[in-house]
Order: C-alpha cells, then sequence, then structure tokens
C-alpha cells in the first residue's frame, strides 16, 4: 500500500556572515550568494524544504545572525529550518519568533541533551531536529550483523566525541527530537554520493524521519539513498546553488524510479 | 482584520507572516474579550494537546463558541483543527469543541510516526463546495506534521492517506479546519488561507 508521503528534497545553505557559502568537508570556503534570495529560488524551483545553517555560529562562539534568518523567512512559504549555534531555549525561541519553523541542534544536544526535551516540550518535537555530523571508524566499513560504526563530531566537524552515531541518533529520539539530519562527513562536498549503509543503519534504529546529508551529485544518489539508505529525506546544497540540478528535473527522475515526491511542485 | 489566538504553544510567526503576504491584517491576542468581538478567528497550533487546556482557563473557549454562534468565521489549524473535535487521547482530560464528532487518536500504523512531510488531500462527497478548498485541485501536496489525527466523520471535506485515511480538513458554516500547515504548504496553502480571508471579508460586508 502506498503510504501517500513524499520523500522530500531539502536545500541548504550554509551560512557564514550573512552569505551562503559552499566547502568541501567542512573547509575551503567559497561565496554562492545571497540567504533570502536563494532560498526563494530553491522553494520556487521545487525544493520541498529550506535548511540555513549558520556553520561557524559554535566555532566563533556568537550567536545565529537573526536578522539574516527574519529576511529569510519573510516571504517564505516552505518549511526552514534554521541551525548553528542554537544553545538555549532562548536561543530556539527568538529563531522561532524570527520565523523559523523548526531549529536544528548538533554540538549544544551533544553538552547538554536536556536542551532536547527542554525545547520540544515547549515548541512540540516536529520543531526539533538533532544534526548529527558522523565519520566512518577507520578500518571498520559495516560489520557481519549489519552495524556501521561511525562516531560523533560537533562543532562543525572540528571535535571528535566518542558517541556513536546511531546510539546517539537513539538517545535524540527518546529525548523528544522531531527528525535527524544526518550528514556524513566523508562524503560531504565529494558529490559521490549519500553514505547509504550509515544512513540506513540510522533510520531503522529510529521511528522518525531521517535526513541524508553530505555527498550528493547526480540524481543517481538520491536515488540510491532513499531506496538502499531508506532516508525519508535528502539534503543538498552545493548542486542546488550553481543551477548543476534544477529540482524539479531531480524530482522527475526519482519519479521515474517509483519513488514518490511532490509532483508538479 | 484576523485575529490569531495566542495560546503560548508553538509559535504564530508563520501564520502571521503569510496573511501578511497575503495583504491581510492581523493581531495576536489571548484577551477573552477580543476574541468574541473579532471579524474573524485563527488558531494555530503545534504540539500536544494538552496544550489547548490553557484556552478554557483563560476563558478563550467559551469566547470562541461565543464568536462561532454569532457566525464568526473560525480556521482551526493542526492541533487547532483537532481542539474542533471532541478530544484526543493524546491528553484525555482534556476537552475540545466537539464541533465535529470522535477523539483524535495517535496513528495505528507500522510507518513512521509523526507522520512529517508533503502528502496528497482528496476531497470527500461533503467537501465538494468547500469554500476553503475552493479552486484547489485535486490531489494537491500540502505539509503535514502530526501523530495524532482526527477520524473521517460528518463534516469532513478533504481526507488524506499515511497508512490509513484521516481527515485533512473539515468545513461547517463557518467552522473550519486544517491539519495540514497551510502557511507551509507553498501556493497551495496560500490560496487556502486566501479562501479564508475571502470568506471573512464577505461576512464582513454583510
Amino acid at each position: 500500500m502506498s503510504t501517500g508521503i513524499t520523500k522530500r528534497i531539502i536545500a541548504c545553505l550554509d551560512v557564514t556572515k550573512g552569505r551562503v557559502v559552499k566547502g568541501v568537508q567542512f573547509v575551503d570556503l567559497i561565496d554562492a550568494g545571497d540567504p533570502a534570495e536563494l532560498a526563494h529560488l530553491h522553494a520556487s524551483s521545487g525544493a520541498d524544504e529550506i535548511v540555513l545553517l549558520d556553520i561557524t555560529a559554535t566555532s566563533d562562539a556568537r550567536p545565529i545572525l537573526i536578522d539574516v534568518v527574519r529576511r529569510t523567512a519573510r516571504k517564505l512559504f516552505v518549511p526552514f529550518t534554521v541551525g548553528g549555534g542554537v544553545r538555549s531555549l532562548d536561543d530556539a525561541s527568538a529563531l522561532f519568533d524570527a520565523g523559523a519553523d523548526k531549529i536544528s541542534i548538533n554540538s549544544a544536544a551533544i553538552k547538554t541533551p536536556e536542551i532536547i526535551s527542554e525545547i520540544a516540550e515547549r515548541f512540540g518535537s516536529q520543531a526539533v531536529i538533532i544534526a548529527i555530523d558522523a565519520k566512518r571508524k577507520p578500518g571498520i566499513a559495516v560489520s557481519a550483523d549489519g552495524t556501521v560504526a561511525a562516531e560523533v563530531y560537533l562543532a562543525g566537524g572540528r571535535i571528535a566525541t566518542g558517541l556513536d552515531a546511531v546510539a546517539w541518533a537513539g538517545e535524540a529520539e527518546s529525548r523528544g527530537a522531531g527528525e535527524i539530519l544526518l550528514t556524513s562527513m566523508d562524503c560531504d562536498g565529494t558529490r559521490t554520493g549519500f553514505d547509504c549503509p550509515l544512513t540506513a543503519a540510522v533510520a531503522k534504529a529510529v521511528n522518525i524521519p531521517v535526513i541524508a546529508s553530505g555527498g550528493a551529485g547526480s540524481g543517481k544518489h538520491f536515488v540510491e539513498v532513499f531506496k538502499a539508505g531508506c532516508a525519508d529525506a535528502a539534503l543538498a546544497a552545493s548542486i542546488f546553488h550553481f543551477g548543476i540540478h534544477d529540482v524539479r528535473e531531480l524530482k522527475a527522475e526519482l519519479q521515474r524510479e517509483g519513488i514518490p515526491v511532490r509532483l508538479p511542485c | 482584520m484576523i485575529t490569531l489566538i495566542d495560546y503560548k504553544a508553538g509559535n504564530l510567526t508563520s501564520v502571521r507572516k503569510a496573511f501578511t503576504f497575503l495583504g491581510q491584517e492581523s493581531v495576536v491576542t489571548e484577551d477573552p474579550a477580543l476574541v468574541r468581538d473579532a471579524d474573524a478567528l485563527v488558531l494555530p497550533g503545534v504540539g500536544h494537546f494538552c496544550t489547548t487546556e490553557r484556552l478554557a482557563s483563560s476563558g478563550v473557549r467559551d469566547a470562541v463558541l461565543a464568536a462561532i454562534a454569532n457566525g464568526v468565521p473560525f480556521l482551526g489549524i493542526c492541533v487547532g483543527m483537532q481542539w474542533q473535535f471532541a478530544g484526543s487521547t493524546e491528553a484525555p482530560e482534556t476537552q475540545g469543541l466537539a464541533l465535529f464528532e470522535g477523539p483524535c487518536e495517535r496513528f495505528k500504523t507500522e510507518l513512521k510516526v509523526p507522520h512529517v512531510g508533503w502528502n496528497q488531500i482528496r476531497r470527500t462527497a461533503h467537501g465538494e463546495r468547500s469554500r476553503l478548498l475552493e479552486g484547489v485541485p485535486e490531489d494537491s501536496f500540502v505539509y503535514f506534521t502530526h501523530s495524532y489525527r482526527a477520524p473521517v466523520v460528518e463534516g469532513v471535506s478533504a481526507v488524506t492517506t499515511y497508512g490509513e485515511t484521516f481527515a485533512a480538513a473539515v468545513e461547517r458554516e463557518n467552522v473550519f479546519g486544517v491539519q495540514f500547515h497551510p502557511e507551509k504548504s507553498g501556493d497551495t496553502g496560500l490560496r487556502i488561507l486566501k479562501n479564508f480571508c475571502n470568506y471573512a471579508a464577505e461576512r464582513s460586508a454583510r
């Protein structure tokens, strides 16, 4: 039976100092444009959601740029997630006030996991995404029992935590997270495809939607992550920014492969 | 003027900016007197059904019922629509308005819950002449995010399927409700909000 729900294509804007940037494996940033303009462009070209991540807020130890969020949200009528430097209930409240529908928390949730339930109780689980930056442990691909060993990193991939990605996703769910945004640090920016085994391992371990991120380079990669990776949504940044991929064209390809998507959009 | 009811759960910003975009003025209040005298009422909502308890204790619940009886257009969104039903098993002790029959219940499905994402709506026979869905093509996609769903009963104008079929929209005279988020559903959602504004404007002109 058809579930009716469609697989989501999410456009991600990595922002620093108020500008959208793109890096390879979290470094070597280049300018890609204005957040409000790009968000609107992606939404009108068929993206199902927009995610804006302030990628240097945590490392610079400063709050996220509220005015950028407000300006981007003003005329955006698809779900809008904001992350980067969210450390407290007050930070989250300010972002919701500025027009975010969901907030994405990464480092702060690892340091103080109580923040997940605190924000979920006030704004609902649907408003809380836990972002996990994970890196495969060297030398271990997938073990015989199908488990995938990947370690969680914080502060934009700068600090290893020793946490297991699958276990941490489960804990985040039990604390009230509404979705998991899983980024493969190994694949990020490489355009060689998503980490499907890791995505599937997390998606099967939790009962909340998992958004796969890192590695998108072609339509085929999206097909793989929805089929083999069991992802509920897939996120990409650079391929959309530079117009390499038209979201509508991508969705048409997915539809041809039997993957339910929002079309027309 | 549209009055958005604030009950300190979730956030009103998204709904408000959609009305602003449509050129519709709005105010936010939790004052029962202002609710009773509103031209049109919108109750947005996300989160737990028990948060609607505040509406009863603050006197807003009675004000909403009085306004509805006076013909004031009333739109409930998400938990705001569920509140128009008798109640929800999410918070059995919290009473809804019982304008539509039956309690809202958690999805009974093997699929992931919450139901998050874009799904399609289909009109029921009752929904053929829906004011709220006027001009909205059959099987349009809208954005959902919820774990509890309302039953398909009299007054349901559109349904959606996620493992099971549930109420996506309700409509009876001046009372409207949508389980999905029109403020997050692109052009389809804006059309639905515009239809509500148009209905409210017609009533104000009378």
